[in-house]
């Protein structure tokens, strides 16, 4: 409030440097409400897609092998090389491969095998990962430094080739494919909890919760996971891709999933010579990996932005402004 | 710049540590590693023939020091598939796979920058937003498949590109570069979207804007250099992940570089030559990150003084 | 210099700057909003204009537009903003970057940022000399050394290789300033220069900026949130609130006796002597929202003097005394309080 008196000229011969934001009141004006994730998905119309393509996906892996019994290896050597047709039923629809096994069943099986390989890898890596990083990133110091260099170490050796070279000494099984994915992967998860953490370390809320008493396994489990856990998930989407690409191409290569099992990889691996006369063979599986990989990244560089309290408005924008994409982090190079 | 090169090799070694001792192990961690090297239908005169010949029945530390010292005069063994010393296979592999790596690298980077620099200008524009999901989907796309697709399309459909081989005038090129460009361009492409973006809305931008200086004179003599450095960490990183494209697209076009022999030995179980090929690897993934970080060096000034811990 | 128009340096009566109606929109999630509404000034050779506000209250937003550097979620929707005569909204972009350097010139708050930091900083303040007059390298360069030396940076000339992480903050601030002065501008814009420095370094710079002021007849927009630095430095003053122009007049008049509530409070909040043990008073409440700026007057809500007018009706700026204004539709009372 003004003051009685004017004698408001003296203020300028003060010496203090005096804000004008000093002279504002400390009440925060209310915030517009956030909205809502779904909503906010819905607005992007790619990352919608990509959703629905993921839970298409997802449901196919979980209650497709039930539903196709054994069509997948079922051998109807009449019926070999038929082109996909509307004719034969829904077995028919994509066509048969050269032992006469229909093309949507092996796709539908390929489908649960795939992602049997790829979502267990990456939620192993994903949980040992992060909590490593975080851990280490929490505490700081050498266990720090040591986690970082084992990181380093990891990826900086192409992560197709230290499968080959484990799988050739270990049998390929999907068992040891797991394995072998989840440790070359391990690295991406701990570098980013890590840098999460060591970020958070210092914040005011985890040195309230040290002040306390709070043990810090409790305090990394309830301040600073909670606050990692958006941006591991993403990195997590966009691992994926990742991890089910470089199963492919392990199987593809004859060194992943082995027959009788199917796999995408594998299918076009087994397409392949008869690529001139069958191609569809070759192609769906194909498309079904880059209609899955392709969906994983729109979702995931949507899930980037939605989830960064500073970039979220972005989504809430009309359509002619809002961006389209975030760039891949590095940590996600393999 | 000498310490800071010093600091950077000594911690570029760790890696290279870890494969050369980790090669040694993993071949005696499954028992008797001459399982490895020998095929399965060997003898039981054979393989106690050859674990003598080989040293295999002596202590760990003794073989630890024969391997070293025989990688170290880059002896790696005999090849059992053609009888050849199995360094001189690799070197002869190794010259095409580098070609081939640097073909392909050179073309992502710059295209990347053009592309990604265009896209970076104005962001949300139509430009920008193609280049965006073009440069995801090609960062997604199976390289096996994309190469099987260029055979089937180019090759058996149009005929207009040959499908396998090294002999031949540059048509014998398109197609396996484009099969090892098509990730770290697209990669690239969206590295260089989001530096050049922070790049240019960066206050020296806006100085740079304010002395009267061209869109060119801003993106490429002011933000380009700045932007820089995230581009050249995943271009490295993404040169050691060609050595992955590279098993795949030897493979498929049939070229005699260092992945089609890795591919090949393990699949007739060749022990002395992957193990040889793996150690090329490594020496060659060290001298990349060396040189990335001369890069670093040479474009960040803040650089060439700090001395990283 | 070699481009445009010689300059109107003789003309008295024309403006360097003349600001009239600008209106700066904001994309934002809510819609878009008015971050600058109806901002208009002048500044002639030789003057300065200070710009003060609270942080938000759109007073950069303005600098940007007059340069021309505003970030693409934001645009200039009206007004015009004239250099000489000619408004520089209706330039191509081309026109526009000829008058940038020589004609209208702009120093910033944080200068580590505002220097490229990968370029040696002798090639950056020589760069307006290649731009404009296709100097050579070399003449680039001593021209930058010219420069460093005007501007108080020791041994130039070796210097001139560092880059801008080798100097001190207040050197960092010099390099800029000797940077905008280059070309000899009409009019300089100086975006809080001296707010992240030392009090002391603050005096030195404020006191080169004055100096190459007189020396080169420039122009100087002063964009500021401290009265201190308006009240010694500036000749007139424009006070800013909620993006629109609350009260505009010679410094000395408007410090004297405000004629608007803002400007009272603003001057009531400055610490002194006199009443010490008292609580400072302050101007209660915090700035509208820019989503949410009231149909009435902006300052309804923090205003000792609110009426049913003040909600009803928006103040337009009214002539309040020699060369002054306010937007208040009460201002005369603040001459009795």
């Amino acid at each position: 409030m003004p003051r009685e008196e004017t004698d408001a000229p003296e203020a300028t011969n003060s010496p203090d440097t005096t804000d004008v934001a000093d002279a504002a009141g400390g009440a925060s004006a209310a915030r517009p409400r956030r909205p809502s994730h779904w909503r906010m998905l819905g607005r992007d119309r790619a990352a919608a897609v990509g959703a629905v393509i993921i839970a298409v996906v997802a449901l196919v892996a979980l209650f497709g092998r039930p539903a196709i019994g054994d069509r997948a290896r079922r051998q109807e050597l009449d019926a070999s090389l038929r082109p996909p047709s509307l004719d034969d039923g829904v077995y028919g629809l994509l066509g048969t491969d050269v032992l006469g096994r229909s093309m949507v069943a092996r796709l539908v099986e390929a489908t649960a095998t795939t992602l049997s390989v790829a979502v267990p890898a990456v939620l192993c890596s994903l949980a040992i990962g992060s909590a490593l990083g975080l851990w280490a990133g929490y505490h700081g110091g050498r266990r720090e430094s040591v986690a970082m260099r084992v990181a380093d170490v990891i990826l900086s050796f192409p992560s197709l080739l230290i499968a080959v070279v484990v799988l050739y000494v270990f049998s390929p099984s999907a068992l040891n494919l797991v394995l072998i994915l989840a440790v070359t992967r391990i690295p991406v998860y701990l570098r980013t909890a890590r840098a999460e953490a060591a970020e958070l370390r210092s914040r005011l809320f985890v040195d309230a919760a040290r002040t306390f008493g709070t043990p810090s396994r409790m305090i990394i489990y309830r301040h600073v996971l909670p606050i990692a856990l958006p941006t591991l998930l993403t990195v997590a989407t966009l691992d994926f891709c990742f991890v089910m690409l470089t199963e492919s191409s392990l199987s593809f290569l004859g060194i992943g999933i082995q027959p009788p099992d199917v796999s995408w990889g594998l299918m076009v691996a087994q397409g392949r010579q008869y690529l001139q006369t069958a191609w569809w063979i070759t192609v769906l599986p194909g498309l079904a990996i880059v209609l899955t990989t392709v969906s994983a990244t729109v979702l995931a560089a949507w899930a980037r932005i939605a989830t960064d309290p500073a970039q979220r408005w972005r989504l809430t924008l009309p359509k002619r402004r809002r961006p389209r994409s975030a760039p891949v982090p590095p940590e996600m190079i393999p | 710049m000498i310490p800071f090169l010093r600091t950077r090799i000594l911690s570029s070694a760790v890696p290279l540590v870890c494969v050369v001792l980790g090669v040694f192990f993993l071949a005696r961690m499954t028992g008797n590693p001459v399982d490895l090297y020998l095929p399965l239908s060997a003898t039981p005169e054979q393989r106690a023939e050859f674990s003598a010949a080989h040293g295999f029945d002596l202590s760990i530390p003794v073989q630890l020091w024969n391997y070293l010292t025989d990688a170290a005069h880059l002896d790696f063994g005999t090849s059992l598939r053609t009888g050849r010393p199995a360094g001189e296979m690799v070197f002869d592999a190794f010259p095409v796979t580098l070609q081939l790596a640097g073909v392909t690298m050179l073309l992502a980077v710059t295209g990347a920058v053009l592309v990604g620099s265009l896209a970076a200008y104005r962001p949300n524009s139509p430009i920008d937003r193609i280049a965006s999901l073009l440069s995801m989907t090609a960062a997604s796309i199976p390289d096996f498949w994309f190469a099987v697709m260029g055979v089937l399309v180019f090759g058996v459909s149009l005929g207009l590109l040959p499908t396998s081989g090294t002999i031949g005038g540059p048509e014998i090129w398109v197609l396996p570069v484009a099969t090892l460009l098509i990730r770290p361009f697209g990669v690239l492409v969206q590295v260089v979207r989001g530096s050049m973006v922070t790049a240019l809305s960066a206050p020296y931008v806006k100085i740079a804007r304010s002395k009267g200086a061209t869109p060119r004179r801003v993106v490429f003599g002011h933000a380009l250099r700045n932007a820089v450095t995230p581009v050249l960490t995943v271009a490295g990183d993404l040169a050691v992940g060609l050595v992955n494209g590279a098993v795949i697209v030897e493979t498929i076009f049939g070229w005699p570089g260092i992945g089609k022999l890795m591919i090949d030995s393990i699949l007739q179980r060749d022990f002395a030559v992957l193990q040889a090929a793996v150690l090329m690897t490594a020496v060659t993934i060290f001298a990349l990150n060396i040189l990335v970080d001369v890069c670093h060096a040479l474009t960040d000034p803040r650089v060439r003084q700090a001395v990283p811990a | 210099m070699t481009t445009t128009s010689p300059p109107t340096r003789s003309d008295a009566d024309t403006p360097a700057l003349d600001v009239e109606g600008l209106c700066v929109e904001l994309s934002t999630p809510s819609g878009t909003v008015r971050a600058v509404d109806g901002v208009s000034f002048s500044v002639r050779r030789g003057r300065t204009l200070a710009l003060l506000g609270e942080s938000g209250c759109g007073k950069s937003m303005t600098a940007l537009s007059v340069v021309g550097l505003l970030d693409p979620a934001a645009a200039v929707t009206g007004g015009a903003v004239r250099v000489r005569g000619d408004d520089t909204l209706r330039m191509s972009p081309a026109q526009r970057r000829r008058l940038a350097g020589p004609v209208l010139s702009i120093v910033f708050q944080d200068a580590l940022t505002a220097l490229n930091p990968v370029q040696p900083v002798g090639r950056q303040i020589g760069e307006p000399f290649r731009i404009h007059r296709r100097l050579s390298r070399r003449q680039a360069r001593e021209k930058a050394i010219e420069l460093m030396t005007r501007v108080g940076i020791p041994e130039p000339r070796q210097r001139a290789r560092s880059y801008p992480h080798q100097f001190s903050g207040g050197m960092r601030q010099r390099l800029l300033i000797a940077m905008a002065v280059a070309l000899a501008p009409d009019v300089l814009i100086a975006d809080e220069p001296t707010t992240a420095l030392d009090v002391t370094v603050q005096a030195q710079i404020m006191r080169l900026l004055r100096d190459l002021q007189d020396e080169r007849d420039m122009a100087v927009v002063l964009i500021t949130h401290d009265l201190a630095v308006v009240a010694q430095r500036a000749d007139d003053v424009v006070v800013m609130y909620a993006g629109t122009v609350v009260e505009n007049g010679p410094v000395r008049d408007v410090f004297a006796a405000p004629r608007h509530p803002y400007t009272r409070g603003l001057l009531d909040s400055v610490p002194e002597d006199s009443v010490r043990g008292r609580p400072l008073p302050a101007v209660p409440g915090s700035p509208p929202e820019l989503s949410a700026v009231p149909a009435g007057c902006v300052f309804q809500a923090r205003c000792p003097l609110v009426r049913e007018r003040c909600v009803r009706e928006r103040p337009v700026p009214r002539p309040a005394g020699e060369g002054r204004s306010a937007a208040c539709h009460f201002s005369e009372e603040l001459d009795r309080a």
